[in-house]
Formats: structure tokens, C-alpha cells, sequence
């Protein structure tokens, strides 16, 4: 902690205040020093003085105490570990007392002072003493006096306020008991720096403001929000109690925040009931006697607003409070969805409150503003049950939660996606969490029900940040591709590797850093978009192979037919030809084998066989072109990728750069890229662009030439491909720069093989290795399209996740293109169960009102808005919550069964409308 | 069936009372016809309910929009005296068994029919077989629970338990549950289950204590159409009854003006509100009293009631069908008293470590998504209903009965609030009210139509209907309470 900041913020504005303002007599005085509001404060101002010069000592004390205050807090600089200590039970709540070295803990069964020493926890103080314990001593909170170490409050569970004074001389320390509220107290709370002022919340819907030199409460404040009559205040009646010193101010700021004052009239009252605070009036702990109220989850007063205080509400609204007004909240807005279990004013930031709900939000509202202003939001995983800002960090702040989740964390507010650091010390629900020093930003004291009280150290709290990977890389479904990486990172790259002069388009998005709080952990990334050159055509084979194939409804043989057809057309020669095989492998033998052969091996285009199949060379060489043509765009995209990912994954794979081209990269970027790699290896080398060089992408495609033409030879040729010597990856890798030349030469198949057939089982490990070379092409398409034609014969061979993994990719992928039939159908052709469900997930039919022609939202068959019931069976007047089938013609219509039947007697419409139904 | 089968007339399908069954015995010639009026409930005369329900219309739409049967049942004819609770009633039953939900529909069904026959409910059970089989139920699981998979048949010991004894569920029966095997239940399945468990138990309390009668036009299509198993004495159905049972109102009601034991009521409920501030128990008080009140709810019905038999006598009366029995194992496990097993010093359950608000919605929205938010809704608007009157008198503050009614059947099942002072409840619930609440909540199907009326007298029916509502809500809650404590210590 800096030694500047040691004084606290209220003790500084405070001290700012020449106390002699008070003292003066001259209203006319003070209206030149008021920027604003002159008039209304004039009256205020001249009562203040009077009340002032009535117990000129009680303003003189008061400025004593901010002192003592201002010195209490310049501690030296603390010291500790992380460690931790076993408690006999479950603790509910703790609190630091102010000299940061010792620590209170609250339970239903325990309550007692630790002090916090330099290796160790040391039990100081049991304070639950009597022979039997009583429900007094169940503690639902505890509080320590930020002025006085000697006072302490819990808030019992049976609704009983107990004040305990360690400067008691007996062993029982209890100093005080209130029992005015009806349940259980969930909260109580000192005034920052009155010392006799405690403010609790009640499960009763009540808050209660006491005043310790006093046996009852001195106002209630009820949640609920109801218009309490015109306030009377009993002069007569009042004691001089608080001394008030930043009244006037306080005014000003009331003013300024709430808006103009309806009169003069409500002025002076206004005037009246400030000087009222002052002097607590008699006689009012009766309070409004409300029927039903909210709970109060929480009461925090207002670091620095001196009569402000906020509640929290259990059907989600926060009330802001005056203390000298309990009749009615200044303030009220609702904050979360349920719950609102805690809140916390901001140390340094006036009108800054944080709120945490169980809606598992945080949220920090800035106040001053007219309106609540909601400044930030964090979602976290379970209900918040606790929160406080973390000193001296201004936008840090801790919370726990009350279920499920055991760990702390401590958020940046601006960062609400991350937690800036984690404790995972706890073992059950943390349920009260402190910072041990109001100006020492690193120790955190908790409690929790696993019976265990932690200091944690914040250089010893886990970093999710340090663990997320702050790099994204997606890519479009045309090829584009976007690439998020920390700014500094993208920046030093940028002058390793220009991009300039490029085709591609780098967009950057900045986000600027606050300059006012430097902060490692707060990302900041560069967004990168690299598009494809426009007019590349894309997907555009995708898409046509996706729509025309034919998955089932046909023989076997004249599926594979009729998609090698389709592949051939869109010049994907080398899927034909796998089609082509399957036909041969599992089709019966005769005559079509052979025609089948010829076409193979014509294929490589050095043999001008006529053939018996419907396509032929001249079909296939601008097939070839244009997917060439397709290629190199493709090719483009692909460039960028390698040097996209190599400057990605620089820090992890330094050779990258040196290594771009060879597998490394490609590979690493295979599993996003379905469906087009199988193409990559048609880039000729006279298409390859010049400013890179190195991006060829060698063997990962081409050996699938060798397989698949290797397939007809015997069967010590399909055991291991890798026997074969066209495959070899040294080999391929000079192959695939030369697949239209005559490298098919090379093959020769012979006839003989085929004249004695294998059985089609024979292949089935080769089929198999097929369908996961396709797959890891990348063309989940062809793996997919082929296990559905083929059916029973394979499957067996492959794994169900595996199956299903690739259904699940081809289907998103369908998706994505908006191929909806073509998705449907491969939902409904799979048999893998977890795919076929997906049918069954979001079937939700929308339909709109047949009265007012608005959507029916909640349900389909009631609408909300002409509050009728839009589907009416024709023929048992319901409501059709189900099938509804109605005619065409005359639009009646009911229960489909109900339709059915009445049609089997009536060929009328049964609603009567003279229409001649059909149901067909 | 009450006596022996001997006589297979209408009035076996009604257990008899304890005096009625006396004076069968004596006079074996009386013949008990079928009760002539079929209104939605047997307790409540016709024309109450109706004419509530002509005024509403708002009830009507609701039954369209949420009813699963797509008709106005009975329990929600009932139910419409209440239009504003109604609606958040209907919304969560729709929601847990129709919308969006870890369980597939016809288990759903099934599950309801397993929790409603711990109670031999058969009104509910009726009603989910249809359901059941609408939604694509296999029927031959209807059978019974050998013809159902093992995996539903695992969920008959937590049925048993929440049923009747929900203290006894620890992190072992979740365990037992969720431990991977083959017919493990996933931790969102548990708890779409056990909603609809507790949801059911209460349910079968409040059909029992407000007599739903059976629907009145049963279409039996499916063949399982059961025997309506009711425990409506004929006695109590009868509206003019012709047994004699003169013994029966004179000694042991004991006339009391039932006028002055409402003012008296009132005088009371003041007397405490204003004691309140003056007054203050001591904190050993405050936990006698519990543990008073606890001890003294064993003595209500099990001890000498005014049906005057013993306890052990009863119980070897209940004969169950074997239609509803199908359904469950174990019949024979039933209630036990809380405070009974305090020997073996069960703990009590302390509602503010454990509450609905904190942590069992946090829990159970978690595991399946927005059913928190409409139980919560529920149990709010039953927890703050009220019309301020309390019979004839208009503008009373009823929060502090209404509280004595939820925290007594809280109380029953072992949870204690810290900040209750249980003395209330002695001031404010009159015996017979005890005994009604007791049985309705532990024994709901041993309710007689003469417990619903012996108690609150002045007060009308739908001032009834709201208590039986408040018992309801007040079990499943505290069902649910076990049943999520026990898994929140599994998960940690």
C-alpha cells in the first residue's frame, strides 16, 4: 500500500471542511461559498449552525474521531502467508477488526476471535460462552466496529440484534441484546464513523437503525415500498445524539441528486428533518406495520455519503435510504432476477455499489446519476452470496457464492468474462469473505462451512487468465478466415512478417486500454479478417455434392453410379473413381467390373479407352480446369492460414517459420477445415504464388492416388499400404506437384485379379481406412455419404463415436450452408442413436394467431395477446394441443384423428362451412 | 373390501370409519348407496365450487392453456377458488410435465403414478395412466413395478422416503442413484424426478383433504381403469346420513359454539401480536416449545383421537388394492413421527443452514433450468395469499396463521426455524386443526370428511381450500428440502 493512499478517502474529504463553517453566523456567507442551491440551503444552513453552536464539543469530537480514524488506518505493512486453520464448526460469517490482526468467525455453534499472526491462525477468544448455548449465539453475521475495536455485533438467526463488548471484564462479553425483529436478522452494520450507530436487515422485511447508548431501536425502515403518511416530527421530543458535520454538503449532494424540491414549504421541511437526524427523535421504533414485506438480504451504509444507506431485497430490488427518513427509501429500482443477497459500496468511488444476486450476476451501479446506472456486469457461475471490493484496485472485486461453486474469485469488473484470480483453498460453500486491511490490497480472509478459515494471499491465488489461451482462430464458411490474438503479440509479429501488398484485407478492431490503471491481466486483442479473393467460388462443389447425391431409395451399384456421375461432373475425378470401386467391391461381379476397370484406369488421361460408363474425357479435362481454377483461391486461403498459424503459434513452435510448408502447420489446421483440403493437392505449380513460396502443400493428399489404385492388387498389398512403393511419403511428395502428367502410367492393373472375386468383407478394413483418409482430409462429406450407401457393410467396421463424430461435423457443416433437406436427410438416413435424436431436438413449430395474426409465443395454442384459443378442433371443439391437420380449402381443421375419422362419414367440412373436405 | 369382500357392492370401493364400520357390524342391513352428489369435491357441497367457477373465466383459459387432460378437473375446480395461485399451480405442473425436461414424457407419467400410489391416490393415479399411455407409455408397465425397467424401479426407495419419512434421505441414496452403471440416473434426471415426486406426495394430501371426488365421466378406453380406492366414509359422502351416530357428534366433538371459538381465535392471534413487543420468551423456551410442539404432534392422530382405536388397529385395516399396490414396494412403510425417532437423535433440520430462497432453488434451477423460478413463484404466492378475512370478519392481518400452518407442517417433518416461536402454533392451531393437518400432510389418505369439518367451523370453504393449499406447498417444500440437502452434499 502506497503511503499517499493511507489516508482514508472520508477522512480526507472530511478534513478538507474547515470546521469553522459551522461555526458561522451569517447565512449570506455560506450562499457565496455554495456553488448551487443557494437559497435552499440558507435555512438548512442556519439550523445546522444553531445545532452546532448548541454542543460546539459534540462537532470537536467528531473531527477527533476522523482523525483517529485517519492514523487507525496508516498500519505498518502486513505480512503473512497462505494458511489456513480448522474451526470446531461451519462458519457463516467473519469480520477483520481494524488493526487487521485479528479476525472474527461466526457460525450457528461458533464465535470466536482469531489473531491473524505471521504463520498461523491463534484462537484468541471464544465469546460463545454459558452453559447451554443459546439460539442468541446462532450467528446468521458478524461485524466489527471499524472505530472500535472493542465492539463487536452478530445477527442471530431467531432475529435477536446482540451487541458484544470485548472490553467487558467479565467472560461474557455480550453487551447489548435488541429483539425487536420478527425473524431472522441476515445482516447488521456499523456506521462507518459513528461509533454508536448499527444498522440491521431482517428476514421480517424490516430495517432497524440502533442507537447503542440506547435500549430500543431509534427508526425503522420498512421494504416494503409503500407511501407513508406526512412525516411529523415531535420536536419536543428530540436528544441531541449524532453530530453531524457533513450536513450541509450532504444537502447539496441530495439536491443535486434528487432533483429540484417541490417548494419552499417542503424545503424547510426538508431543512427540519436533517437537523432531525441530528436528533434522533423519541418514540418512533413502532415504525409502519406492513403486511407483507420483502426480505432484507443486505444493509451497507454508504462509505461516503454520511446518511445513505442501501438495502437489498429478496424479490430483487435495492432501496437507497436516508437515515434521517424512515418513512420512505429515496431511492428504489430493481436490480436482479431473484434474490438479491449482498452489496457493497465502492471504497473510493462515491456511488459506486456492487450488487450480487442469485441470478449469478454481479452487477456495479454507479448512483449519482439520476437513475441507477448499471456500469458493469459480471456472470458468474452460481448465486453470489458474498461481494467487496478489493482496496486500493478500483475496478477488482471479490465474491463467493452460497452453492455448488467453493471457490473465490476476484473479478475485474471490466474483465467480466474471466475471474483475474482464484482461490480454490475451500472444500464447501466459502460464506464469508473480508480483505484483511481497508488499504491493503493482497491478503483475503474467509470462512467457510467446511469448518476452515483461509488467509489467502493474492500472489498465491491461481490465474485463469495465465491459463486461457488468448488466441481465436475461425474460419468462414468461404474460406474467410478471422484471427484474434493479444495486441502486443500481433504487433511484434507484425514486423517479422509483412503483410503489405497484399490481396488480403486485415481488419483490426483496438480496444483502448484505461490508461489510469495499468493492468497485465486485461486483454486486449487485434482482430484479424482475411478474406478469399472475391469470385474464387468457394464451396461451390460442396454445396452441388451435397444436393445431388443420392444417399439411399436405390440399389447399391446405381447410387454408386449415380454419384460418381455427380462427382465426376463437378470434376472431382478422384471421388468418382473411389465411387466407381465401391461399386466394383461390393457390386456383383459381371461385366460392369471390367467397364468399371477400363474407366479407372483411363482416368489418368493418357488412355483413350472408349468407355461403357456415361462420361468421358472430354467431359472430365474443363472438370479438371475449373478445379483447378477453384484451387488456387483455395490454395490462397490456405496460404494465408499457414502464415497465419505459424505467427499464432509462434511462442509454442518457434520453427515454424522455417518448417512452414511441411506438415506441422497444415495438419494443425486440418480439423476446422472439412471438406476441402482433399483439393489442395491439384494446385499446380505454375498457379502457386510467387510471394510464398514455401506454402506447398505436399504429401498429406496424394497417397489416396496410390490407395485407391492399389486396391485391385492381392491382398499383401491391402494388409499395409505402406508396403507399397508408390507410397511411400517421399515419393508422394514429388507426386503431388504432377497429378494431371502421366504418372498413372505407373499402375497397371491386371484383369486377372478380378476374375477370382473377393469377397466384399475382404475390403472391409481397406473401405474403412478409405473413409478415415477422407475424413482426415478433411472431406467429411465423402465419409459420410459413403457409410450411409453402403450401409451394414461397413459400418461394422468403424466405431459408433467415430461415426458419430463425423455425422455430427457433416451435418453442422450442411447446416451452415443452409443445406436443411440435405441435413434432415442425412439425420434421418443415420443410424447412430445420439445423431437420429437431433431430429427430435427443437421441433417447435411457430405459428401465428388466426385472430390477430401475431406469433403465439408461449404456446401454440393459446394466444397471449387476444387471450383466445387460436386451434379449435372442428369436430370436439378443443383445443388442439397437438397434431392439428386442417383443410386446404377452408382452412378448418382439428385433431387429426378426429379429421380422419369424421371424413370416413362426412365428406362435408365438419365445422359446418358447406366446404367439401378431402383428406388424402 | 372393508368387509371381507362379502358384499361387492358400491360401498366396498369406500373405506369405512372406524363407527360406521361399528354399526355395519351391528347392523349388517343397512345398504350405503353411492353418494348422490358428484360435485368436484366431496367435502365441499357443489354449488360453492361452481359458483366460483361460472365467475371465472380467467380459470377456464387457464385450464385451456396448461390443462395436460385439456378439461377442468376436479382438483382444479377446486383449486379455481384460489384463481391467483391457480395459475402459478398449473404453470409448474405443465412445466414439469410437459415442456422441455431431462425425462421423456410417458416417464413422467409414470413417476406421478409411482408417488401418488405411496398414497393410494387413486384419483392421480387414474388420471397419469391415461396420460401415460396418451404419451406413448408402454402399457405393459402398468403391470406393476416387476414390468417396468430397472432404472425406474431404483427410484422406489427415494419415493418411499420422501414419501413418508424424507429426513432418512442421505447422500448415500444419491449416490446409489447417480453412480455410473447401466441404469444410472443423471443428476438433471434425479431432479426433474424428485420435483415430480414431491410435487405428487402433495398433491395426493390435498386431494385427500379437500375429497376430490373421482372424475365424473371416466373413459375407460384403456381397460386399467382401477377401482377408485376412496377413504371418504359412506357416512361422510351422505349428507343426510342415516346411520346413527348420535355418539358421535355429542361426545366426542363436544359442542362447542363455534361462533365464540372464532373470536376466541381472533382474540388470540392478538393478544400475540401485541405481546410480542413486551413479552419475551427466554431462548430455552423457544427451543422447548419446538421440541414440545414436535413431541405433541406424535400424540395427534396416532395416540387417542376421536376415532378412538389403537394405532396398531389401523393400520392392520389398511388393506390395500392390489391395483394401486402394483405400484409400490413396501406398502407397509407409512409416517413415522419425527420426534419419535428421537431416541436415535436424528438432528433437526435447521431451516436457515438449508433454505429454499438460498440454496435449494440455486440447486434445482441448475440441474433443470426454470423449474426454480416457477416453484418459487408457487410457493410465494401461497406463502403470501391472503384475502384478509378470516370468515366473517374482513381486514385481518392472517400472516401469523398462515405462518403457524407452514411452519407446523414444517415442524412435523423435523425443520425448525430458529426465528418461530412455536408457542404460536399451540395458540393458533386448535386440536382438531392438528389433527387435520397432520393427517392430510403424513396420512392423507386416511381423511374423513368429519376431520375436515370438525375444525374452524365458521370459516368457509374456500378459506379451507387455502389451508389445504398451504399444507400442500408446505410439504412439497420441505420434501424438496431433504431431498435437494441430500443432493447439494452429494455434489460437495
Amino acid at each position: 500500500a502506497g503511503k499517499k493512499r493511507t489516508t482514508s478517502g472520508e477522512g480526507r474529504e472530511r478534513q478538507r471542511l474547515p470546521a469553522r463553517r459551522f461555526r458561522t453566523t451569517s447565512p449570506a456567507a455560506l450562499r457565496a461559498d455554495s456553488v448551487d442551491g443557494g437559497s435552499l440551503l440558507a435555512p438548512l444552513l442556519g439550523l445546522t449552525d444553531r445545532a452546532f453552536s448548541d454542543c460546539p464539543d459534540l462537532a470537536d469530537g467528531a473531527m477527533e474521531k476522523m482523525s483517529r480514524v485517519t492514523t487507525a488506518l496508516g498500519g505498518s505493512v502486513l505480512t503473512g502467508r497462505t494458511m489456513h486453520c480448522h474451526l470446531d464448526a461451519p462458519a457463516n460469517a467473519i469480520s477483520v477488526c481494524r488493526d487487521a490482526a485479528q479476525v472474527v468467525v461466526a457460525g450457528r455453534s461458533i464465535f470466536k476471535i482469531y489473531a491473524i499472526e505471521e504463520e498461523q491462525f491463534v484462537e484468541k477468544l471464544n465469546l460463545r460462552v454459558g452453559r447451554k448455548p443459546s439460539l442468541n449465539l446462532s450467528c446468521a453475521d458478524v461485524v466489527w466496529h471499524q472505530m472500535d475495536e472493542n465492539l463487536l455485533a452478530t445477527a442471530a438467526t431467531n432475529g435477536v440484534v446482540v451487541t458484544w463488548n470485548l472490553g467487558r471484564p467479565s467472560r461474557n462479553k455480550q453487551d447489548q441484546l435488541f429483539t425487536e425483529h420478527k425473524r431472522t436478522v441476515n445482516k447488521v452494520c456499523f456506521h462507518p464513523t459513528e461509533a454508536h450507530v448499527l444498522l440491521s436487515g431482517s428476514q421480517d422485511g424490516f430495517m432497524k437503525c440502533f442507537d447503542l447508548r440506547r435500549k430500543d431501536s431509534v427508526s425503522t425502515f420498512s421494504g416494503e415500498a409503500t407511501e407513508a403518511g406526512p412525516w411529523e416530527w415531535a420536536m419536543a421530543g428530540w436528544v441531541p445524539v449524532l453530530p453531524v458535520i457533513s450536513c450541509c454538503i450532504l444537502r447539496l449532494y441530495h439536491s443535486f441528486a434528487h432533483g429540484p424540491m417541490q417548494d419552499a414549504e417542503s424545503r424547510a421541511n426538508d431543512a427540519r428533518e436533517s437537523w432531525g437526524c441530528l436528533l434522533y427523535p423519541l418514540g418512533l421504533c413502532s415504525g409502519p406495520q406492513a403486511g407483507q414485506s420483502e426480505s432484507v438480504r443486505d444493509v451497507q451504509f454508504s462509505i461516503r455519503d454520511y446518511f445513505t444507506f442501501a438495502s437489498t431485497f429478496e424479490n430483487g430490488n435495492v432501496q437507497l435510504w436516508d437515515i434521517r427518513r424512515p418513512d420512505r427509501c429515496e431511492r428504489m429500482f430493481t436490480a436482479h432476477n431473484g434474490p438479491v443477497f449482498c452489496c457493497d459500496w465502492h471504497p473510493e468511488d462515491r456511488g459506486w455499489l456492487a450488487t450480487g444476486g442469485r441470478d449469478k450476476m454481479v452487477k456495479v451501479w454507479d448512483m449519482t446519476t439520476h437513475r441507477a446506472k448499471e456500469m458493469h456486469c459480471v456472470q458468474t457461475i452460481a448465486s453470489v452470496a458474498r461481494v467487496k471490493w478489493r482496496p486500493e484496485c478500483r475496478h477488482h472485486l471479490a465474491t463467493c457464492s452460497m452453492m455448488v461453486d467453493h471457490n473465490i474469485y476476484v473479478w475485474d469488473v471490466r474483465r467480466p468474462f474471466v475471474p483475474a484470480a482464484m482461490f480454490e483453498e475451500h472444500r464447501d460453500v466459502t460464506t464469508g469473505i473480508a480483505w484483511r486491511h481497508p488499504h491493503d490490497p493482497s491478503f483475503l480472509l474467509s470462512g467457510s462451512k467446511d469448518s476452515s478459515l483461509c488467509q489467502h494471499l493474492f500472489r498465491d491465488a491461481s490465474q485463469p487468465v495465465e491459463r486461457a489461451n488468448p488466441e481465436g482462430l475461425c474460419y468462414g464458411l468461404f474460406g474467410d478466415l478471422a484471427f484474434a490474438a493479444k495486441e502486443s503479440l500481433v504487433a511484434a509479429e507484425s514486423g517479422r512478417k509483412p503483410y503489405t501488398g497484399d490481396r488480403r484485407h486485415p481488419i483490426f478492431f483496438k480496444r483502448k486500454l484505461d490508461p489510469a490503471e495499468p493492468f497485465a491481466g486485461l486483454a486486449s486483442s487485434a482482430l484479424s479478417v482475411f478474406e478469399t479473393e472475391p469470385g474464387g467460388g468457394g464451396m461451390r462443389w460442396f454445396v452441388d455434392t451435397a444436393e445431388r447425391y443420392a444417399l439411399a431409395g436405390r440399389p447399391l451399384a446405381e447410387l454408386c453410379d449415380h454419384n460418381a456421375k455427380v462427382a465426376r461432373e463437378l470434376g472431382r475425378n478422384q471421388v468418382a473413381q473411389t465411387w466407381t470401386m465401391l461399386r466394383i467391391i461390393y457390386c456383383s461381379p459381371g461385366l460392369v467390373p471390367t467397364a468399371n476397370l477400363n474407366h479407372s484406369v483411363g482416368k489418368g488421361g493418357s488412355c483413350g479407352l472408349p468407355l461403357m460408363n456415361s462420361f468421358n474425357l472430354k467431359d472430365m479435362a474443363p472438370g479438371l480446369g475449373s478445379e483447378t481454377r477453384l484451387d488456387r483461391s483455395k490454395g490462397d486461403a490456405r496460404s494465408d492460414t499457414v502464415l497465419l498459424d505459424s505467427s499464432a503459434t509462434l511462442i509454442t513452435n518457434e520453427d515454424n517459420e522455417e518448417t512452414e510448408g511441411s506438415d506441422v502447420p497444415a495438419d494443425y489446421l486440418l480439423g476446422d477445415v472439412e471438406g476441402e483440403e482433399d483439393e489442395l493437392y491439384l494446385l499446380d505449380p505454375e498457379h502457386a504464388h510467387p510471394e510464398d513460396p514455401e506454402c506447398v502443400l505436399p504429401q498429406e493428399a496424394f497417397p489416396l492416388r496410390h490407395e485407391i489404385v492399389d486396391t485391385p492388387p492381392g491382398p499383401e498389398h491391402l494388409q499395409d499400404k505402406a508396403d507399397s512403393p508408390h507410397v511411400s511419403g517421399s515419393e508422394a511428395d514429388v507426386a503431388s506437384l504432377a497429378p494431371v502428367d502421366s504418372s498413372f502410367s505407373l499402375l497397371s492393373v491386371s484383369h486377372a485379379l478380378y476374375d477370382s472375386r473377393l469377397p466384399p468383407d475382404f475390403f472391409g478394413v481397406l473401405v474403412r481406412d478409405m473413409l478415415h483418409f477422407y475424413a482426415e482430409q478433411g472431406d467429411v462429406q465423402m465419409a459420410v455419404s459413403v457409410l450411409i450407401v453402403l450401409g451394414e457393410r461397413v459400418r461394422k467396421d468403424i466405431d459408433e463415436q467415430t461415426q458419430e463424430h463425423w455425422y455430427t461435423s457433416y451435418i453442422d457443416l450442411l447446416q451452415r450452408f443452409r443445406l436443411w433437406n440435405v441435413s434432415n436427410e442425412v439425420v434421418k438416413l443415420s443410424t447412430s442413436r445420439a445423431v437420429s435424436c437431433l431430429n427430435q431436438a427443437s421441433t417447435t413449430l411457430h405459428v401465428n394467431c388466426s385472430h390477430c395474426k401475431r406469433p403465439m409465443s408461449s404456446r401454440g395454442w393459446v394466444c397471449d395477446r387476444c387471450h383466445r384459443c387460436a386451434s379449435m378442433c372442428a369436430v370436439c371443439h378443443h383445443v388442439v394441443k397437438g397434431l392439428f391437420v386442417w383443410c386446404q380449402g377452408c382452412s378448418h381443421g382439428g385433431h387429426l384423428q378426429h379429421i380422419m375419422k369424421w371424413l370416413e362419414g362426412s365428406s362435408h367440412c365438419p365445422a359446418g362451412c358447406g366446404h367439401l373436405c378431402e383428406y388424402s | 373390501m372393508n368387509r371381507g369382500g362379502s358384499s361387492p357392492s358400491a360401498a366396498a370401493n369406500y373405506l369405512l370409519c372406524t363407527n360406521c364400520r361399528k354399526v355395519l357390524r351391528k347392523d349388517k342391513r343397512i345398504r350405503v348407496s353411492q353418494p348422490l352428489t358428484r360435485g368436484p369435491s366431496a367435502f365441499i357441497p357443489e354449488k360453492e365450487v361452481v359458483q366460483a367457477n361460472t365467475v371465472d373465466e380467467r380459470t377456464n383459459f387457464l385450464v385451456e392453456e396448461y390443462s395436460t387432460s385439456g378439461r377442468l378437473d376436479n382438483i382444479t375446480q377446486v383449486m379455481s377458488l384460489h384463481t391467483q395461485y391457480l395459475e402459478s399451480f398449473l404453470r409448474s405442473q405443465f412445466y414439469m410435465l410437459r415442456m422441455d425436461g431431462p425425462l421423456p414424457l410417458p416417464y413422467r407419467h409414470y413417476i406421478a403414478i409411482m408417488a401418488a400410489a405411496r398414497h393410494q391416490c387413486s384419483y392421480l393415479i387414474n388420471m397419469h395412466v391415461d396420460e401415460f399411455l396418451k404419451t406413448g407409455g408402454i402399457a405393459e408397465w402398468l403391470n406393476g413395478l416387476e414390468y417396468v425397467p430397472q432404472r425406474l424401479k431404483n427410484l422406489n426407495e427415494i419415493n418411499k422416503l420422501l414419501a413418508h419419512r424424507p429426513w432418512l434421505i442421505t447422500k448415500e441414496h444419491i449416490q446409489k442413484l447417480v453412480k455410473t452403471g447401466e441404469n444410472n440416473w443423471s443428476l438433471p434426471e434425479l431432479v426433474h424426478a424428485v420435483v415430480l415426486l414431491a410435487h405428487y406426495h402433495a398433491l395426493a394430501s390435498f386431494v385427500f383433504g379437500s375429497g376430490i371426488n373421482p372424475e365424473r365421466d371416466p373413459e375407460i378406453s384403456n381397460g386399467f381403469r382401477l377401482i377408485s380406492v376412496n377413504n371418504f366414509c359412506v357416512c361422510d359422502l351422505a349428507n343426510d346420513n342415516n346411520i346413527e351416530n348420535a355418539s358421535l357428534s355429542g361426545s366426542n366433538f363436544g359442542i362447542v359454539d363455534s361462533l365464540s371459538e372464532l373470536e376466541a381465535l381472533m382474540e388470540r392471534m392478538k393478544r400475540l401480536q401485541e405481546e410480542r413487543e413486551d413479552e419475551e420468551a427466554s431462548q430455552e423456551e423457544m427451543s422447548t416449545r419446538f421440541e414440545k410442539e414436535k413431541k405433541e404432534s406424535l400424540f395427534v392422530v396416532s395416540g387417542d383421537t376421536f376415532h378412538s382405536f389403537p394405532h396398531s388397529d389401523f393400520e392392520d385395516d389398511m388393506i390395500i388394492t392390489s391395483d394401486v399396490s402394483r405400484y409400490i414396494e413396501d406398502p407397509g412403510f407409512g409416517y413415522e413421527d419425527f420426534a419419535r425417532r428421537g431416541e436415535e437423535h436424528l438432528p433437526t433440520f435447521r431451516a436457515q443452514d438449508y433454505t429454499w430462497e438460498n440454496h435449494g432453488f440455486s440447486l434445482v434451477n441448475r440441474l433443470y433450468s426454470d423449474i426454480g423460478h416457477l416453484l418459487d413463484e408457487k410457493f410465494r404466492m401461497v406463502y403470501n395469499l391472503t384475502y384478509n378475512t378470516m370468515a366473517t370478519h374482513e381486514d385481518v392481518d392472517t400472516t401469523m396463521l398462515r405462518r403457524a400452518l407452514f411452519n407446523y407442517v414444517h415442524c412435523m417433518f423435523g425443520i425448525r426455524y430458529d426465528d418461530y416461536d412455536y408457542g404460536e402454533v399451540n395458540q393458533l392451531l386448535e386440536r382438531s386443526l392438528k389433527v387435520y393437518i397432520k393427517t392430510v400432510t403424513c396420512y392423507p389418505e386416511r381423511t374423513t370428511k368429519r376431520m375436515y369439518d370438525s375444525y374452524w367451523r365458521q370459516f368457509k370453504h374456500s378459506e379451507k381450500v387455502h389451508v389445504n393449499l398451504l399444507l400442500m406447498e408446505a410439504r412439497m417444500q420441505a420434501e424438496l428440502l431433504y431431498a435437494l440437502r441430500a443432493i447439494t452434499r452429494h455434489l460437495t
